[in-house]
């Protein structure tokens, strides 16, 4: 009967330990996506962005020696990406989503293409902040080993939340995002505003895939990404566009996605395919619950409501 | 006289030319043993695909081999395509798709629109009475040094559990964890491994999230059966307990905790087959082989491995190489307590009733039906 209680304790530590863990990626892409959709373009392609963000990320970690250069280069190389899809958007007649869609098999594509050599190496990772110290608790240490990215993460949340709110940018990309005819009244440079957003964006999706490849689970392979950086789309929807909430909804996706394996291995053997779909239920789910033929959803930039 | 002579030759240039066609592609044939091979996932994944990319490596080395290769091919429609284009550009008299999901439909499919082909699967899954006979499979009994190393961590464990990460419920896999488990309980009756299913061959995700799952439950040695064991070597690694590796030697990923591992050694198989093809000779539907044959391997013991454990676990090699060690030798019980093997039953290694395993053994904390 302890042993049972240990058990269910367990799974709601490593729920805990995964929504962490896991969530991080989802955590830096929709908050990147957030930042592109609010200024009215949506970037589809940030699944490209993750995994050329895991992959040089890695690589130049094991070339310097320093993991934070490596999330340094895996940033600009998911900036690169964003700037590619901004440019080709700004053209005429030229569809987002499509963009956004063959950007993403060009991203993942070219970072297979690339990453070949760096699959065998292994590259510094980055470190871990013990934040479970208090505890006597081996178990509840290690759920606790926390990543700098992570603690980034939580703190960029509302601090975007906050810029959006009262910072004169933050403004700006809003007003573009609501009402393109508004913000060229106001005099602001639409592609700009939008380029920068979507820089920007990419930036923050590359740095998520970097926490795939140096930190958790912490090694560069071609499946490394299991469309995470997809469902941090669909995430953003679910999170109204807002930042906070997005960080709320990334740990809710990491701890669905930990759930199969922390249920299989206290012992609870049954439905482990059901378990293991879990985000991916969660996802149509959400997306079921929220939609409406009557109304739009609250907090979706105007630009996408035309 | 002058003018039969003259008429026969141009008959036999004419035939010669007419055979030219089919001739030439003979010849060349001949000159070369055409091989393909296809990988499910990346040919260097520290994995079963690597494992067979250094068994096509080899086997390219010979001169007289001409061996084509590709990666990252889904169990799709796509292996299709990717058959038909090594067998009409590359002219493979032979093609090693690697992966268990190739077979059914894929492979069948193929193998019926070009019956002069030779398509042999890795697995155990060609059956005489169904299947086109150019289609052959071929597997190591890579259970036995799976065995060994359950002896070595059942030596290692301290809190008597062992937890094994796999991917899907396949009668290879569950094999594998019996005979991991069997081993174990050869050292101490009270061991137990638990068993995560990832449902899916490379979910590394899934793959570290079941380690640091299994290691806060009091597991302390990890093994596993996915493609590529790097992430579950390194979080067990970093985690502080030991592991043993699988596929290929991952030795250096886990300097402190490795115990031992299980390789393949499809060098040999691949040479054996080039071998006959090149003499000509019938080549065997079924190829099966462990410790004995040279299919199979054990990676080198780590450093924490005690002399009692590799004086054990070289006892049982010993058998395994003899042939004299059975396994699956009853009274065998499954998890639910139902009796699998009789008593006085044996299942030798090449018993093919092994290879449609649809139980976890006795000690396992797992199930197949998901």
């Amino acid at each position: 009967m302890s042993g049972e209680h240990a058990g269910l304790l367990g799974v709601l530590i490593a729920v805990l330990g995964g929504a962490i863990r896991v969530g991080t990626p989802f955590l830096f892409v929709s908050l990147g996506e957030c930042l592109t959709e609010k200024s009215g373009r949506i970037n589809l392609g940030l699944e490209g962005n993750l995994v050329m963000g895991a992959m040089s990320g890695y690589a130049i970690s094991y070339l310097s020696g320093s993991a934070w250069l490596g999330v340094l280069a895996a940033g600009l190389a998911g900036a690169l990406l964003g700037a590619l899809h901004a440019l080709l958007c700004q053209q005429r007649n030229v569809n987002d989503i499509a963009v956004g869609i063959a950007l993403m098999l060009f991203g993942t594509g070219l970072a297979f293409f690339l990453g070949k050599a760096f699959i065998q190496p292994t590259a510094p990772r980055l470190p871990a902040i013990a934040l479970g110290g208090w505890s006597g608790s081996p178990v509840v240490r290690a759920a606790l080993e926390i990543n700098v990215l992570f603690v980034i993460g939580a703190l960029l949340a509302p601090a975007m939340g906050w810029f959006f709110r009262n910072a004169r940018w933050g403004l700006m990309v809003r007003t573009v995002g609501e009402s393109t005819d508004a913000a060229l009244a106001m005099g602001l440079d639409v592609n700009r505003v939008r380029f920068f957003s979507t820089v920007a964006g990419g930036f923050l999706a590359g740095v998520g895939g970097s926490f795939l490849s140096l930190y958790y689970p912490g090694s560069w392979n071609e499946g490394l990404s299991s469309g995470q950086g997809l469902m941090a789309v669909a995430l953003v929807i679910f999170a109204r566009w807002n930042p906070v909430s997005c960080f709320y909804a990334s740990l809710l996706f990491g701890g669905a996605a930990a759930l199969g394996p922390a249920l299989q291995s206290v012992g609870i053997t049954w439905g482990y395919y059901l378990f293991n779909a879990a985000p991916y239920v969660l996802t149509l789910l959400i997306m079921i619950a929220t939609s409406s033929s009557r109304r739009t959803l609250t907090g979706m930039p105007g630009a996408f409501t035309r | 006289m002058k003018r039969r002579s003259l008429l026969k030759g141009i008959v036999a240039a004419g035939a010669a030319s007419a055979v030219a066609g089919l001739g030439s592609r003979a010849a060349w044939a001949q000159s070369k043993v055409r091989m393909g091979f296809i990988y499910v996932g990346p040919r260097d994944d520290y994995g079963y695909n690597q494992s067979h990319f250094e068994g096509k490596s080899a086997v390219a080395r010979l001169d007289w081999v001409k061996a084509v290769d590709e990666e990252n091919v889904p169990e799709t429609i796509e292996v299709v395509k990717t058959m038909e284009s090594m067998i009409n550009l590359d002219g493979a008299q032979v093609l090693f798709p690697t992966s268990f999901g190739y077979f059914d439909p894929h492979i069948l499919k193929v193998a019926r629109k070009y019956p002069e082909v030779k398509f042999l699967h890795c697995g155990g899954l060609w059956d005489a009475s169904k299947h086109p006979r150019n289609v052959g499979s071929y597997f190591g009994y890579i259970d036995e040094p799976v065995y060994l190393a359950g002896i070595v961590a059942g030596h290692a464990s301290k809190t008597g559990k062992l937890g094994y990460i796999a991917a899907i419920p396949i009668p290879q896999v569950l094999r594998n964890i019996n005979s991991f488990t069997l081993g174990a309980r050869s050292v101490n009756p009270q061991i137990t491994t638990q068993v995560v299913f990832t449902g899916g061959w490379s979910n590394p995700v899934k793959e570290a999230e079941s380690a640091n799952s299994m290691v806060d439950q009091g597991i302390d040695v990890l093994t596993c059966h996915v493609d590529s064991p790097k992430v579950v070597v390194e979080t067990a690694e970093k985690r502080g307990v030991y592991c043993c590796g699988y596929h290929t030697d991952q030795s250096a990923l886990a300097p402190r905790g490795f115990l031992t591992g299980s390789e393949w050694n499809w060098a040999k198989v691949y040479i054996d087959y080039a071998e006959l093809i090149r003499a000509n000779a019938e080549i065997p539907n079924l190829v099966r082989g462990g410790l004995r044959e040279g299919i199979v391997k054990s990676s080198g013991y780590g450093p924490a491995v005690s002399a009692a454990a590799k004086q054990a676990a070289d006892a049982v090699r010993q058998k395994f190489m003899d042939g004299s060690m059975v396994v699956y030798k009853g009274p065998i019980k499954d998890n639910t307590g139902k009796l699998v093997i009789a008593e006085g039953v044996e299942h030798g290694q090449t018993d093919i009733t092994l290879e449609s395993m649809d139980w976890l053994v006795e000690g396992v904390i797992g199930t197949t039906k998901g």
